[in-house]
């Protein structure tokens, strides 16, 4: 058995049964948006959505570094967040049904899932919408003497917005406990990062607010586990935030009106062979956590609570016209 | 309205709000540029940092998004934040925030989410600092589901109600006015709160109502004192809280006097004076009115700098006067 750093080190740190999962959490998140791909299809999910298929190890690896009473702020790609959070798919795929048994009663859809009570304080419609608010969660959590932890998740487009500047310069000069994870996914819609951004890693910029910044293998879980943890433990300590860069790639395009005509069908091939969840599952083969019969048998638990969440959403009560002033206050 | 014959300023009622609520609740705290040692650009924080210190009144980085953004966040995790925005005009730089997070949050995410905070700015010109430091932009989050929006007039109420904010779940924005801060009033010194979405009639008349916010409920009142010397008697009506707007109080008032004109000092187009407006126009008092609804408001124009010219761009006393008389004389 050879292993890469990375998946030794992990492999040295965490119990089998919590690498299984790991992998299970992945494939939820690939089936899941499959799911909600071809159920757009058929009309029976509207609006839009933003798939991060592709992005899975980069979701599961930091979340599993996280206790679960930490906090996460999700994106507008935030599927993997919130099934990497915990979340119940039955209640995810209901709000994607706009049921009012889903996680945000049909007042959210795919682009505001969140999970308040799991720690998921959402997916945002704002591209770095996240990013003000990271301050503040880490500083309330730090005023109530919790020792709980922000994890900001936003992508190579937000990192060139105002607010990320703004952000990361009062975490870092406040010392508060926030985990800033860029998923750069290559591309800001149709805006490839190297044009959109100055430097070459966005990882770089940790150095204007002194704190740590990294970049790593986003399709490789071991290497974003590791990092994620580094940095939770450093936050979780006292020591203030980092910046972790995941390098990855969506499959898909950015929504569902996306054409696609600012990147070749090679590229996409190309990154399609670094499958993050490919990846992870040959390396629990090589170290014999599990044979190829109990890997499928995962790879199929996991279809099958897919397939039992569209059945559950389907059932499912639409939310009584009635009620559609509930929730603006207090 | 408790007894008292102590007086403050309305920029001491407003930091005894924050004073008691400090010493009160632990999850309160201030957070906004130059609110520290400085204490505040218009004195108003002035002596807290010394009495609870630098963990709880926080001097931040000029950074207006993450100051709305920070509170957001700590609020949704269980604290109540009073964050400070030096000037309404930087509200700008804090909209994304306010508009798009603070203000959705509960609702898109099915009500299970609260965000307890209070977003407190100066507004208003008169100060002859030009168009970039003397806006009143309270209307466009008046217009905005999920805010609370909220001007005191006077001292009293600035304390009452600035508790009340506070303790409210709603994220509030609390509009304070740079040139009320020095006038004073009877304010009692124990806690008390104003409640949120509650009008006050600030003085009683028969010919007609008038309907003012802020600083105009003062230049309202003073013109209403000087009419009375002609036998005009104005019924002045101070919303207190934009939204939700109290507006029964106003519409039985209507009905009484059968005129009515709203008073603000922000630009009269797209102004909350339309609303006020377009509601008494809907409701049973259009039956009573016996003129048309009229609004006097700031021009639409930038503040301009010079000091007769900026004068000139809001509603004065004068102004107030010749207007509340022409409609009660039935020029209209």
């Amino acid at each position: 058995m050879t292993l890469d750093i990375h998946s030794a080190r992990m492999l040295e740190e965490l119990e089998p049964p919590i690498l299984l999962d790991a992998l299970k959490k992945m494939y939820l998140i690939r089936y899941f948006e499959e799911k909600a791909e071809e159920l757009y299809a058929l009309g029976k999910i509207h609006g839009t959505m933003h798939l991060s298929i592709g992005q899975e190890a980069s979701a599961v690896g930091s979340c599993l570094a996280l206790q679960p009473k930490d906090y996460i702020l999700s994106t507008h790609r935030g599927h993997g967040h919130c099934i990497a959070k915990g979340a119940d798919l039955n209640l995810m795929m209901a709000e994607f049904f706009g049921k009012a048994v889903g996680y945000c009663r049909g007042r959210g859809g795919s682009m505001h899932i969140a999970d308040v009570d799991g720690g998921n304080l959402g997916a945002n419609g704002v591209v770095g919408g996240g990013l003000p608010l990271a301050p503040g969660v880490a500083l309330g959590l730090k005023m109530k003497g919790l020792p709980l932890v922000c994890m900001c998740f936003f992508g190579d487009g937000a990192s060139v917005e105002g607010a990320f500047h703004e952000s990361l310069n009062l975490a870092a000069v406040w010392k508060l406990p926030v985990v800033y994870v860029c998923e750069n996914n290559q591309y800001a819609m149709s805006m490839p990062v190297t044009k959109g951004s100055a430097v070459e890693r966005i990882s770089q910029k940790a150095s204007a607010y002194d704190m740590p910044g990294i970049t790593v293998d986003g399709n490789d879980l071991p290497a974003v586990y590791l990092a994620a943890k580094e940095a939770v433990e450093r936050a979780r300590s006292g020591g203030g935030p980092s910046l972790i860069e995941c390098l990855t790639y969506r499959w898909r395009g950015h929504s569902k009106s996306d054409r696609q005509r600012y990147r070749t069908k090679e590229e996409v091939k190309e990154w399609q062979a670094r499958d993050p969840i490919v990846r992870f599952r040959a390396m629990l083969d090589r170290a014999r956590l599990a044979n190829p019969a109990e890997l499928d048998q995962i790879s199929e638990q996991a279809r099958q609570i897919i397939e039992g969440a569209v059945k559950f959403a389907e059932s499912a009560d639409d939310p009584d016209p009635a009620t559609i002033m509930d929730g603006v206050y207090a | 309205m408790p007894e008292t014959t102590r007086e403050l300023s309305y920029a001491q009622a407003v930091r005894e709000a924050l004073r008691q609520a400090l010493a009160s609740d632990p999850n309160v705290f201030l957070l906004g540029e130059d609110i520290g040692v400085y204490g505040g650009a218009f004195g108003v924080t002035d002596g807290l940092l010394e009495e609870f210190g630098a963990e709880r009144v926080r001097d931040t980085p000029l950074s207006e998004a993450v100051i709305a953004g920070t509170a957001i966040g700590a609020a949704v995790v269980g604290m109540r934040p009073v964050a400070e925005i030096q000037f309404m005009d930087f509200i700008t730089l804090s909209m994304e925030t306010l508009v798009l997070q603070a203000a959705k949050m509960r609702y898109m995410f099915g009500g299970k989410a609260r965000v307890p905070m209070v977003l407190r700015t100066p507004a208003g010109s008169g100060t002859g600092a030009a168009a970039q430091h003397s806006e009143s932009l309270e209307a466009w989050f008046v217009h905005v589901p999920g805010l609370k929006v909220v001007m005191p007039a006077s001292p009293y109420d600035a304390k009452g109600l600035l508790l009340a904010a506070i303790y409210d779940d709603n994220p509030v924005i609390f509009v304070e006015h740079k040139l009320l801060y020095k006038t004073k009033g009877a304010v009692p010194e124990e806690p008390y709160q104003v409640p949120l979405g509650k009008s006050e009639v600030k003085r009683a008349g028969k010919d007609l109502t008038l309907v003012a916010t802020s600083i105009m409920v003062q230049r309202s009142l003073e013109a209403a004192e000087a009419l009375s010397q002609e036998g005009i008697e104005i019924e002045v009506i101070d919303p207190r809280t934009l939204k939700p707007l109290d507006i029964e109080p106003i519409i039985r008032s209507v009905c009484k006097t059968g005129k009515a004109l709203v008073v603000h000092e922000a630009p009269i187009t797209g102004g909350f004076g339309g609303e006020v407006a377009a509601q008494i126009a809907a409701s049973e008092a259009f039956d009573y009115l016996d003129a048309p609804i009229r609004r006097l408001a700031g021009l639409d124009v930038p503040i301009p700098y010079n000091r007769e010219l900026e004068r000139r761009a809001t509603p004065q006393v004068e102004d107030i006067i010749r207007e509340a008389r022409l409609l009660a004389q039935g020029a209209y």
